[in-house]
């Protein structure tokens, strides 16, 4: 199915798209639907427009799964950068699974600490709250093994690729382990380092040329050559 | 620098060669800024003005609005941008441009849409030639599109003046300063909005409307400008790339 | 650095709808329409030790213009021109969102217009001034103070200030033995030499109506705010929109031809003023 791309900056009219509160790339004014940032609008022969922006700004969503930078703590919380505008808080409670913080560790902030990551979902966020986490969910916690790599939130849906077709490749050519959240950290788990930073540099490869064709081609090559050139 | 004898030759030509009507040499570009949201560089002949954005960031407290983000805009000169070094405190000048600038941004960034953040935009003048805050103006259009915040539309300044009885678009700094009037204008020409009007000067106001129109002539050519520009950087093409390690 | 207001104090929404309800209806509060200021008082030479003096209160808004007249040099880039020097204050006295302390971009804003406005049609004959080319020269310090703030700081202030200047008495001069010049008495009967008149108007944008001299609770609800300076030839002298909202072209027209209007009664009562002044003296 052939598609009709092309590129749309801030105050351009847009057909087909209505403006959802969620959504900050289209707005109503007058009779028309504007775009308010540059972006990629994809008119498929079906009918179905897509709008996908190319800078963007993570908002946080309830349900989201993502991966956050423990970067202080209070009395009773941790504060965690995930790559948006709003820090989010994940409660001592929570991490510990319990009702009252009587019942975590004496020196909670011990098993939790600066500079480590955590995969956790978002449960709350509105206009008045920070974004709220829960790590009480399968296959949340802290980040113990691999490493975590960050780019531009907006460059996720070409590291996953259409049908998934550029994560498969990175899974199939380097035999890491890879969790891609939608606020742009990635989290790899390899055999060895040497896998890892090929890994890292293919991903940051992506980001930089999201935008070209035949890089799915070309990221399989590269890391194919690393691999031979590393030895690994 | 020396007040010319004549502004306008016999040919209808300014002191730099331009027509009335015709802008200076433009050039923009975006993302040169790394570790900014956004950034612009944009020269209107020999001025030039870098604008960097940062954010939506967490507001500190005391700023923070409880229902959009709030604006941060800081307008400053560098000590060489001008012909005698400029002092880096800020002038009683760079305080008003600084808020003339932010109110023009303010109801065309969608700050609705990021309670309790602040957006911050800082332009630096790296060299002054005459009209630095229509400048900053564009700069500030492409690096918020650049850092991907929501904007109403693309926007742009110009300074009208006024130089032997007659209006000239995109003034320099000897028009400015020997000139009859200087007048600023920030306008979003796909909504038809104009953010920020100034005058300096003297006119009648036939001309003041007659400059307006000029204005929002020579900003919609500088937005078209921009549009190329954000466009050409993001081509959906067959590019080869390198990968680098 | 300017950041947006985070202290703004809160209009009702009761009070905004009924405003806007009356405009709907062709009518303001204060039984005004929407091209006419709020009364005008304006009382010149109220301190003595000043050189020129002038009391203001449009409506509400109370400004106290002071003009102090000193030996001063020249800039260098103007060897034949005295100087001017404009400052504003937004005393705390006049509101509770005045804040102590340094000027702010409000005041430096209202300051920088005022001093525009004077200089760039020439207002006051600055050749007048030079006593010695390049050496000596006047130097006119214009303070403005805000006392009482109830909108529209401009239209008042422009009018103290022209009522001051047009009161102000100079300094004479005497040169003693040793060569040195110094101000004798402290007030002549010699009055600046001021080439023309001008006047601000300021106007506010609500919805989308244009309305001429916005008291307090309609600048906090206006969209934007224009300031237009006009002389007495109908040119326009200076201008600035302050404020956050924006303008078509449709109603930028639209408030030219308001202020434009409104210009004829600010000049006719700078006028009056002026004339009473003359025959107290």
């Amino acid at each position: 199915m052939s598609s009709n791309k092309k590129i749309v900056v801030p105050g351009e009219v847009i057909e087909g798209i209505t403006p959802s509160v969620q959504e900050f790339y289209a707005f109503s004014y007058g009779d028309t639907t504007r775009a308010s940032m540059i972006g990629v609008l994809d008119i498929k022969q079906d009918g179905q427009i897509n709008f996908s922006p190319i800078n963007g700004i993570y908002m946080p969503r309830e349900g989201d799964v993502v991966i956050g930078l423990v970067t202080s703590h209070g009395v009773s919380n941790w504060f965690l950068d995930i790559n948006s505008p709003y820090q989010a808080i994940l409660s001592v409670q929570d991490f510990f699974g319990v009702r009252q913080n009587s019942q975590a560790p004496e020196d909670p902030f011990r098993y939790l600490q600066i500079g480590e990551f955590v995969k956790a979902k978002i449960v709350a966020f509105d206009r008045i709250r920070n974004p709220l986490l829960t790590v009480q969910d399968k296959g949340l916690g802290k980040i113990v093994e691999g490493s975590v790599i960050i780019i531009h939130p907006t460059k996720v849906a070409r590291v996953i690729g259409k049908k998934g077709s550029m994560i498969e490749t990175l899974k199939a050519t380097t035999g890491c382990e890879y969790f891609v959240a939608v606020n742009g950290a990635i989290h790899i788990k390899c055999d060895n380092k040497d896998l890892e930073a090929i890994a890292e540099t293919a991903i940051e490869t992506i980001e930089k040329q999201a935008h070209t064709s035949g890089l799915t081609e070309r990221i399989k090559k590269f890391i194919e050559e690393e691999r031979k050139i590393r030895g690994v | 620098m020396v007040r010319p004898e004549k502004f306008i030759d016999d040919s209808g030509r300014r002191v730099d060669g331009r027509l009335p009507n015709e802008l200076r040499p433009i050039k923009m570009q975006i993302g040169l800024l790394k570790n900014a949201s956004g950034s612009a560089l944009v020269e209107y002949g020999l001025t030039k003005v870098i604008v960097a954005v940062y954010g939506p960031r967490e507001s500190q407290k005391f700023v923070s609005l409880p229902d959009r983000a709030s604006l941060r805009v800081r307008y400053h000169m560098a000590p060489f941008s001008t012909e005698e070094r400029k002092n880096p405190v800020p002038t009683r000048r760079e305080i008003e441009l600084s808020k003339v600038l932010r109110e023009s941004l303010e109801s065309i960034v969608m700050t609705n849409y990021f309670p309790r953040t602040t957006i911050d935009v800082f332009v630096e003048v790296l060299q002054s030639d005459g009209g630095t805050r229509t400048v900053a103006a564009t700069a500030a259009s492409l690096a918020l599109a650049d850092a991907g915040i929501p904007i109403k539309a693309l926007f742009g300044g110009v300074a009208i003046g006024k130089v032997d009885g007659v209006l000239v678009v995109d003034i320099n700094e000897v028009e400015d300063m020997y000139g009859d009037a200087d007048m600023p204008i920030i306008a979003a020409p796909d909504l038809g909005l104009v953010t920020l009007y100034q005058l300096n000067g003297v006119l009648s106001k036939d001309e003041f409307q007659e400059a307006f129109d000029m204005a929002i002539n020579a900003i919609t050519r500088i937005v078209n400008m921009e549009k190329e520009t954000l466009k050409s950087s993001y081509q959906v093409e067959n590019k080869e790339g390198d990968i680098e390690k | 650095m300017s950041i947006t207001p985070y202290r703004v104090p809160v209009v009702p929404k009761i009070k905004r709808d009924n405003y806007i309800k009356l405009y709907e209806k062709g009518f303001r509060t204060d039984e005004r329409d929407f091209y006419t200021p709020r009364k005008i008082c304006i009382k010149t030479n109220v301190l003595e030790k000043a050189n020129g003096s002038s009391l203001v209160k449009l409506g509400n808004t109370t400004i106290l213009a002071g003009i102090k007249i000193e030996l001063g040099q020249p800039y260098p880039d103007t060897p034949n021109e005295g100087v001017l020097q404009v400052h504003a204050e937004l005393s705390p006295l006049a509101s509770s969102l005045f804040e102590p302390g340094p000027p702010d971009e409000n005041s430096i804003e209202l300051s920088r217009v005022i001093d525009r406005s004077l200089r760039d049609p020439k207002v006051i004959d600055f050749n007048s001034l030079i006593i010695n080319p390049g050496n000596k020269a006047w130097v006119i310090w214009i303070d403005l103070y805000a006392l009482d703030y109830d909108g529209n700081l401009f239209d008042a202030s422009m009018l103290a200030t022209m009522s001051a200047l047009y009161t102000a008495r100079m300094p004479e001069l005497e040169e003693l033995e040793t060569g040195e010049i110094k101000i004798k008495n402290k007030v002549s009967n010699k009055p600046i030499k001021i080439n023309k008149r001008i006047v601000s108007v300021t106007t506010a944008k609500i919805g989308k109506y244009i309305i001429v001299d916005p008291n307090l609770d309609e600048e906090i609800i206006s969209d934007t705010r224009s300031v237009l300076v006009f002389d007495e030839e109908g040119n326009i002298v200076g201008a600035q929109k302050t404020g956050m909202g924006s303008y078509t072209m449709e109603e930028i027209n639209n408030t030219i031809e308001i202020s434009s209007k409104a210009s004829q009664v600010y000049f006719k009562l700078l006028e009056e003023a002026l004339e009473n002044e003359k025959l107290e003296r």
